[in-house]
């Protein structure tokens, strides 16, 4: 008796508590952080979409467990019902599941295609091109003459500086091991990897200072390989290359 | 021609179809439980070695779990004895170490062993009505070449620059440098021949399986009446043969690239600390992502080596419990398939942000979230089974409940890591950690605890003890879900795995009270098993005796002795009927034996 009623009461908590869980997380900031890019949304949409799924099935199934296991686990001397299953109900249970899931697949279609897929990104030149090796982070601007690899080239360390509400596209390398690129505000995540050159880019919609965060294991040094990317407005994007290009002169010139 | 002997009497019996055996002369100790060609001491072997690397791959995860609590600090106990150089605290290099040997030693010297290797062996001669393994030689060898393979492994530990410190994933050029990584300068080398050392034993276990499935069933004993576990042995089978190779070959090339300077999996011109690797005398011109195609052609196919034999022991254990006949026998099997043959087109889905071809990405998407449909089908024909049944809450059947409710959790949130769009927020943070911890721990480990309770009292002829068993369960299941739920917090706030210091980031400084919540549950969860322990060796002496059929099951095996002597059956058997005739009106009973003995 108290084996059924202990297991009965620990079936039914695994819904019960993991619901709760999930509905009080972002109380205790145990919950996605905010996004801020335009594709932000549409992967946040596709996460509740499964989500909702998710926790219908969880909710049902566990529910079911915890009931059929307290409901036919009572003493009874008769025999158990004799049956080797139902050709309805694997058709039901095989049919429905298929239809949400090839639905669901399909759903994810036209964002990853707008993430990824060449003929989404952004025309034109490259605004920088970010190098990661063990455990910073270096940001490449073409300079004043608009090219890259010419003598104006400007760098710069940790802080990524991006104008708002502008699609971004960079070039991301690494000069030694296997790192990734990840800014979770902006729901992205490239690996940077040794040997290839990989375009990337994203459309900031809010300014403000969003962490970079290295996301593949590259070595002792991983955890600490942070760094940062600044979205502001065009003005201070300017003023900002302007500061890079005169700092640039100076210690050039001292140099 | 006939013995009536129904008592153990090892090495006796009727000589038949089903029965041979030819050594008449005495074993000694060595040859009886050492080099034994036995299938069945082989299987203990195999289980014993897997519990005790259970241990050491816990301690490692102890380890972790201090480190992301309170992360640089002195630790008690251990840090004295580990870490004396870095003032007992774990240091980022070490902690590195650490997760890379965790997930090795639990992949490759644990789950494994014990699910292919344990019940693997034991079982599948016992279920089908053989008398051994169609190559006993061949299986001795199989646990023979483990056993270095885990020395190596272990020896990783004592190479300079520390053990393997580059994932259990490998991922080159960090794997290949020696300078870019202190344990891929030796440790790693140990690694890999480790690794293919465990490879090629269980590729011997493998070949095995296959042929004395195929050969050596008993009469009567058609496919379509063989237990779901053998069934998923052999699936299982099936996949190490297809998918092993792999592994071994690229374990090899990543041998080569770091001992040989061959060139596979290094690009060129690569600057660590400022020299260039080929004047360091690197190779140049490989192409890291070949590894990753490699490799997870290889390990994602390894999951379900890792999942389908828990399934399969769940599915037995829930029928003898119940008292019922598995709901949708033919399903089970079908589903079992369509997820190893669903198992080889999914490896893309652990690369999504690595830079493959994203048409690719779409691709092995679909295929990913489609797997999930044979999964749930299983599901619902667990719970199928136990509506309606006479459910037994013995220790076993406790945990192979525990099993279905975890892998629910396993099986639902890995639909998020298969929508690529959504993979981009959570690949490579804790909830990818839940996520698979749920399937390996919640999934597998509670199906290899529920299968040592449920077939104990055949290996050694008395049961465990329930009280403690139910003690074992409780707490395991509380702790598991404490320390594995909460991850998918941590993951959905962002958290990155394998980060020696979370806190590096003011944006995680929050999660702090949440880790140290779950490292204390995880340091419960550890050692609660001191109950399973316990229980596993004062039963192996002193527990209940039984005889050949305590739980009143109906497979093959509870036909034999407890514990079955040499050769295995000691008379003839016939097989009449399918393995789950429980609740049947033809006899009076509840179960109706699979085999019935025809000599006599």
């Amino acid at each position: 008796m108290l084996t059924r009623l202990f297991t009965a009461l620990l079936l039914l908590a695994v819904p019960v508590l993991g619901v709760y869980t999930f509905v009080t997380a972002a109380d205790h900031g145990w919950w996605m952080q905010p996004e801020v890019s335009t594709f932000g949304q549409d992967v946040d949409f596709l996460f509740y979409l499964i989500l909702g799924m998710v926790t219908f099935f969880f909710v049902l199934t566990e529910m079911l467990l915890f009931w059929f296991v307290w409901r036919y686990s009572k003493k009874d001397s008769s025999k158990a019902v004799y049956t080797h299953g139902s050709h309805k109900l694997e058709m039901l249970w095989t049919a429905v599941p298929a239809g949400l899931l090839v639905l669901i697949a399909f759903f994810q279609m036209s964002t990853w295609a707008e993430m990824r897929f060449k003929g989404s990104f952004p025309e034109g030149e490259p605004f920088a091109h970010v190098w990661a090796s063990q455990f910073d982070w270096r940001f490449q601007y073409p300079g004043a003459d608009g090219e890259f690899g010419t003598m104006d080239d400007l760098e710069s360390p940790y802080e990524f500086v991006v104008p708002v509400n502008q699609p971004v596209k960079f070039v991301l390398h690494s000069r030694d091991v296997i790192h990734s690129f990840s800014v979770p505000a902006f729901r992205l995540k490239q690996d940077a990897m040794p040997g290839l050159a990989i375009p990337v880019w994203f459309q900031a919609e809010e300014i403000g200072e969003y962490d970079l965060v290295c996301m593949e294991l590259c070595g002792w040094g991983h955890y600490k390989m942070a760094g940062k990317v600044r979205v502001v407005s065009e003005e201070d994007y300017r003023a900002y290359m302007a500061g890079l290009q005169s700092e640039f002169m100076n210690t050039g010139m001292e140099g | 021609m006939s013995s009536t002997a129904t008592t153990i009497q090892p090495g006796e019996g009727a000589p038949g179809t089903v029965h041979v055996h030819h050594d008449h002369h005495e074993l000694n100790f060595v040859q009886k439980y050492v080099f034994s060609v036995d299938h069945k001491v082989i299987g203990i072997q195999f289980m014993l070695v897997g519990l005790v690397m259970f241990v050491v791959g816990g301690l490692l995860a102890m380890a972790i779990r201090w480190q992301l609590a309170w992360p640089g600090t002195e630790m008690p106990v251990l840090g004295q004895l580990l870490y004396p150089e870095t003032g007992k605290a774990i240091s980022p290099e070490f902690y590195t170490s650490l997760f890379t040997m965790h997930g090795t030693v639990m992949i490759f010297f644990v789950i494994i062993p014990l699910l292919t290797g344990a019940f693997g062996n034991y079982l599948i001669p016992l279920m089908i009505g053989a008398p051994d393994m169609a190559f006993p030689k061949l299986n001795m060898l199989g646990f023979w070449f483990m056993i270095p393979g885990l020395i190596l492994a272990c020896m990783s530990f004592t190479a300079e620059g520390g053990a393997a410190s580059s994932g259990w994933t490998a991922y080159p050029p960090l794997s290949t440098l020696a300078q870019s990584n202190p344990g891929s300068r030796g440790g790693q080398t140990f690694w890999l021949m480790g690794l293919t050392f465990s490879g090629v034993s269980s590729m011997m276990g493998a070949v095995n399986y296959v042929t004395t499935i195929a050969k050596m069933r008993a009469p009567g004993m058609t496919l379509m009446r063989m237990p779901l576990t053998i069934w998923a042995l052999l699936i299982a089978a099936i996949l190490q043969l297809f998918a092993l190779p792999v592994l071994t070959a690229a374990s090899f090339m990543q041998l080569s690239d770091r001992v040989l300077h061959t060139g596979f999996f290094t690009p060129t011109n690569l600057v660590i600390n400022q020299v260039n690797s080929e004047a360091a005398g690197a190779a140049a011109g490989g192409q890291p992502l070949l590894w990753q195609h490699l490799f997870w052609f290889y390990s994602h196919p390894a999951v379900y080596i890792m999942v389908l034999p828990a399934m399969g022991l769940a599915s037995d254990i829930i029928a003898v419990h119940a008292r019922k006949p598995i709901f949708g026998y033919k399903p089970m099997v079908y589903s079992m398939s369509a997820i190893a043959g669903l198992g080889f087109i999914v490896w893309g889905h652990h690369m999504f942000a690595s830079g493959m071809n994203p048409a690719m990405g779409m691709t092995f998407m679909v295929a990913t979230i489609m797997i999930a449909l044979p999964s749930a089908v299983k599901v619902f024909n667990w719970l199928g089974t136990l509506w309606g049944a006479r459910i037994q809450l013995t220790t076993p059947m406790l945990n192979a409940v525990g099993f279905v409710s975890m892998f629910i959790i396993g099986g639902l949130s890995g639909i998020w890591m298969a929508a690529t769009p959504v993979d981009i927020y959570i690949h490579d943070t804790y909830i990818v950690v839940a996520h698979f911890h749920y399937v390996v721990f919640g999934g597998s480990v509670f199906a290899i605890f529920a299968g040592i309770y449920h077939w104990f009292p055949k290996m050694f002829g008395r049961l465990m003890n329930e009280t403690l068993g139910k003690i074992h369960f409780v707490g395991t299941f509380v702790f598991t879900n404490c320390v594995f739920y909460m991850m998918h917090q941590l993951g959905l706030a962002g958290l990155m795995r394998r980060t020696a210091d979370p806190y590096a980031y003011e944006v995680f400084h929050h999660l702090k009270p949440l880790n140290q919540f779950i490292s204390i549950s995880a340091f419960c969860l550890f050692a609660w098993q001191i109950f399973f322990v316990v229980n596993f060796f004062h039963s192996m002496f002193w527990g209940k005796r039984v005889g050949r059929n305590p739980w009143r099951a109906t497979t093959l095996e509870w036909t034999a002795p407890s514990p079955p002597g040499h050769g295995n059956f000691d008379y003839q058997i016939e097989v009449k009927r399918g393995p789950y005739e429980y609740a049947s009106a033809e006899v009076d009973e509840d179960f109706h034996m699979q085999a019935e003995r025809v000599d006599g």
